[in-house]
């Protein structure tokens, strides 16, 4: 076969100075109406929820409403900043790329290549199945494309910044850390067991046709941040009702649930809390919008931050509807392999957080 | 001319064959298009990011839904290469 098309560059936008001159120009006028909104939020709703409605900050309906109508500001700003900013930047790293790196590295630097790539690089959820066949057949590790696959879900850029958002630096920071080394140690365990005879065979038989395929044109900056515009309103739009509904029962918890409930029951040093929240996370499927509003209300009541990482981790990172499509590259007894040793490693770092946080 | 959309079935797929089919109106070619969504034939072709567009078995582009703009300008500049190599014969022997 010979050569590919020749690339092409954006045809819509306007060509030259004077189109980028307007998109810096529009860029810079959004990211400031973003932060003046993000500043004055709070204290918005404290004049209309207080004084103009009249409710009051120590009735359970006036903290709940006003949790309410806060939080759903603050978490859609935040979403829209950091899901415009981080297409934008990952629309500079391919798959493509990704599997070059990591094509016959071995296991352990690999793991960390990976599990760093798998935070970058941009793939939707459908293109999980391909993007493991392709990594695989290309001779990429088995336990170094798995560390890529945890970590892709866990180290979520919507769940870090909340996190950042609504807990500040600290969290943020040590869930990304925990995030990779999840993905990393995981990884490298399921490849030392050598589980490559549960993976389904067409795996190792596909042929690639040719050589392997390159992105098809290049990005100018119109594309990409056309990307970004793009990737912000398909995620609000399938993400809105859950959001809705943990903000909505966070602010349920907030206004109803008295203050410090759980540290009786689910404090820090209450050995079966992290058990129970990834015996409920794993199963669960939620993105990290839905749910941080509610780990934002159960935290001010009490309940210790690592069983509500731990809850978070497993929630996002194992799915059943991820379950179900890894069902087709993986066969039964490596899928469960793969959920068990996860789901450990979240439940070890629910209880390492416990105690020295 | 033989247009393949690879892809599991997810809403970006519908897009992409959406962008595709306004393309070709917009071009005003004729050209069948089929959706592939079975994961080793799409593995075969290479193709690692979904959705990706295949032209007579060439792929022009992979990972994102582009512009209808974009895909007629991508059709048009790699049909008249796929076209010189006859990469496919019918029955009755015409190409494509």
């Amino acid at each position: 076969m010979t050569g590919q098309a020749t690339p092409v560059t954006d045809v819509e936008a306007p060509q030259g100075r004077a189109g980028r001159a307007r998109r810096m120009a529009a860029l810079a006028i959004a990211a400031a109406v973003w932060v003046g909104v993000l500043l004055v939020n709070e204290r918005v709703w404290d004049r209309v929820v207080y004084r103009w409605a009249g409710l009051s900050e120590d009735t359970r309906l006036g903290s709940a409403v006003h949790f309410f109508l806060t939080d759903t500001v603050k978490i859609t700003l935040l979403l829209v900043g950091i899901i415009f900013a981080v297409t934008v930047l990952r629309s500079f790293v391919t798959l493509e790329r990704t599997r070059a790196a990591l094509g016959g590295r071995r296991e352990g630097v690999g793991n960390v290549m990976a599990a760093g790539l798998g935070v970058v690089t941009p793939f939707c959820s459908c293109s999980a199945v391909p993007a493991f066949i392709g990594f695989v057949s290309a001779g990429v590790p088995l336990g170094v494309t798995l560390s890529f696959l945890i970590a892709s879900p866990l180290v979520n850029e919507v769940a870090v910044v909340l996190l950042y958002g609504l807990f500040g630096f600290k969290i943020a920071a040590l869930y990304v850390a925990s995030g990779l080394l999840i993905a990393i140690g995981a990884g490298w365990l399921l490849g030392r067991l050598r589980l490559e005879r549960y993976v389904e065979g067409f795996v190792f038989q596909t042929t690639l046709r040719g050589q392997p395929v390159l992105a098809g044109t290049t990005l100018s900056w119109a594309d990409r941040m056309r990307l970004g515009r793009e990737e912000v309103t398909t995620i609000l739009r399938k993400i809105w009702p859950y959001l809705l509904a943990g903000v909505t029962l966070g602010a349920a918890i907030h206004g109803w649930v008295p203050e410090a409930f759980f540290v009786r029951y689910a404090g820090p040093d209450n050995p079966f809390a992290p058990l129970v929240a990834v015996a409920i996370g794993v199963p669960l499927y939620s993105n990290a919008a839905g749910i941080l509003p509610l780990v934002e209300a159960l935290h001010a009541k009490g309940l210790a931050m690592g069983t509500l990482l731990a809850f978070m981790m497993s929630t996002v990172a194992l799915s059943l509807p991820e379950m179900i499509l890894l069902r087709r590259v993986l066969k039964p007894p490596l899928l469960a392999i793969f959920t068990a040793v996860v789901a450990t490693a979240i439940l070890a770092t629910g209880y390492l957080f416990n105690t020295i946080l | 001319m033989r247009i393949k959309i690879l892809g599991s079935g997810c809403a970006n797929c519908a897009a992409m064959e959406r962008a595709t089919r306004t393309a070709l109106a917009h071009l005003g070619w004729q050209a069948t298009i089929e959706h592939i969504t079975d994961y080793p034939t799409i593995a075969s072709y290479g193709v690692m990011s979904t959705p990706a567009l295949v032209l007579n078995e060439h792929v022009l582009l992979t990972g994102r839904v582009p512009s209808t703009d974009q895909v007629a300008d991508l059709l048009a500049t790699s049909a008249p290469q796929a076209a010189a190599e006859p990469s496919s014969k019918n029955a009755d022997g015409t190409l494509g």
